[in-house]
């Protein structure tokens, strides 16, 4: 594992397998503080059987996700049936943007980012502190205990975003369950695929609705817009609504798990409700609910980290290792503290592609996290902590139900 | 400090809003990064370093004069 002296050949076969088992449901797996300190940059096994790199030191870690010399286009890193590493690689799907280099990936965000600004994501503000609101009213209404995932984690941005892009809230129990599925580390290739084909099909029917009867959101402004076909926009539609519920939800529902299973942090929150922007990003660094990072492949051979890359080799930018990274991080950054002070942290990505709803996951954590913890002082996890369902088996981290009781 | 901003780099993050809403603004219909002072005083250079490191299409430079 101390190996780093340049190698020429691409990966090496003694590759190790990914480390993917957490000993603690906070915190990544420990073989990352031994393969950021010994092997940076390393040859792996991924789940899915293929070879590739991974990449665990902070500053590897955005230095891969700025380089356009690797690109996004990227088999899934998932623990299906492997494919053959001959086999071509499929262009992404229509309006799968993430999976998109430039000048492809700029043609299609550019026509989302005014959507998603700071100001427009704080004129929102009020609209979600109702949203809010409303969830907390029907949970001291029907008393403890609850599931928070589904009754308050999951809701509050599923609402948003729903009323963003103009998609009937209503519609919510087929797109919980197909995100599910592309979630779904044992999902097979088939399963994925129908899942996302639903998703699609789904948004075209709206994008088509409102083609005949036009409306003020954003799947309405793109069918106006006119430079994307039906079938960008029902891709674009599918990406943001997946991404826009799933993401924060495990991020509302996890970050309240950990503040509970961190007494001291949460009084000091009460105690000074303007540490709560700090701490929002504290809980992103910490918890990185992208488990198991961003997946790239060299577009050209690279050096990194002492290692030639070959063209055409996978990487792994591990988000939740570069977000411990002493380095990086004052203190002890294997320690929750609200108190932090910011430090660039990996959990939205870095590069183009980093995260384009990341105002609004800011503005949907603080408005729910706040309003939460002020509602319900006394409010306890209902069962013991290990007793609570880890999302091990999902691309995105976080916790299946959370039985809380106040 | 002179700070100069790369429109075509700009993927309308927002960080740097968030670092140095002083200096830097994002356009209305694209979020495109706006300049709004490219010579700030030295009471923001830290928050405007800040927004630099913290650009994840790296299209912010700040360059120090003395």
């Amino acid at each position: 594992m101390t190996d780093t002296r340049p190698t020429t050949t691409g990966p090496r076969p003694a590759a190790t397998p990914q480390p993917t088992v957490r000993t603690c449901p906070f915190d990544p797996p420990e073989e990352y503080r031994t393969l950021r300190e010994q092997a940076p940059v390393t040859p792996v096994t991924f789940p899915d059987g293929t070879n590739g790199w991974l990449v665990t030191r902070h500053e590897d870690v955005r230095a891969v996700l700025a380089d356009p010399r690797f690109g996004a286009n990227r088999r899934a890193a998932r623990t299906g049936a492997p494919v053959p590493a001959d086999t071509p690689l499929p262009p992404p799907a229509p309006g799968m943007f993430i999976f998109m280099d430039p000048p492809e990936h700029t043609r299609i965000r550019r026509l989302l980012t005014g959507q998603f600004t700071v100001r427009r994501m704080r004129q929102l503000i009020p609209a979600v502190e109702r949203i809010v609101a409303g969830q907390l009213d029907a949970m001291a209404s029907a008393g403890g205990p609850v599931d928070l995932v589904q009754d308050f984690a999951l809701p509050i941005p599923s609402l948003v975003i729903c009323e963003l892009l103009g998609v009937p809230y209503a519609d919510r129990a087929d797109f919980q369950r197909n995100s599910s599925t592309v979630l779904r580390l044992d999902a097979t290739h088939e399963e994925v695929q129908q899942a996302h084909l639903a998703m699609s099909r789904h948004i075209h029917e709206l994008t088509v609705a409102k083609r005949v009867a036009p409306t003020d959101d954003i799947l309405g402004g793109l069918v106006r817009d006119g430079r994307l076909t039906d079938e960008e926009v029902a891709g674009v539609g599918a990406l943001l609504l997946l991404a826009g519920h799933e993401t924060t939800a495990n991020m509302i529902a996890l970050g309240t798990m950990c503040l509970l299973g961190n007494p001291g942090q949460l009084a000091a929150l009460r105690a000074d409700p303007s540490l709560m922007d700090n701490a929002v990003e504290e809980l992103l660094r910490y918890l990185t609910i992208i488990q198991f990072g961003l997946r790239r492949v060299a577009l050209e051979d690279v050096e990194l980290g002492g290692h030639r890359i070959e063209a055409g080799a996978p990487v792994l930018a591990s988000l939740t290792s570069g977000n411990r990274d002493a380095t990086q991080f004052s203190g002890d950054p294997d320690q929750l503290d609200v108190r932090r002070p910011y430090s660039s942290h990996l959990a939205f990505g870095h590069g183009i592609h980093q995260c384009i709803g990341q105002q609004l996951a800011r503005v949907e954590m603080k408005a729910a996290l706040s309003a939460l913890i002020d509602r319900f002082p006394g409010l306890r996890l209902a069962v013991p902590a290990q007793e609570v369902p880890m999302r091990d088996d999902m691309l995105i981290y976080g916790v299946h139900e959370l039985p809380v009781t106040w | 400090m002179k700070v100069i901003v790369d429109e075509d780099k700009c993927v309308g993050a927002g960080q740097c809003v968030l670092a140095a809403a002083e200096v830097f603004d994002q356009r209305e219909d694209d979020g495109v990064v706006v300049l709004l002072d490219a010579a700030p005083p030295d009471a923001l250079h830290s928050s405007v370093e800040d927004a630099a490191a913290r650009c994840p299409a790296l299209a912010i430079e700040v360059l120090q004069r003395p």
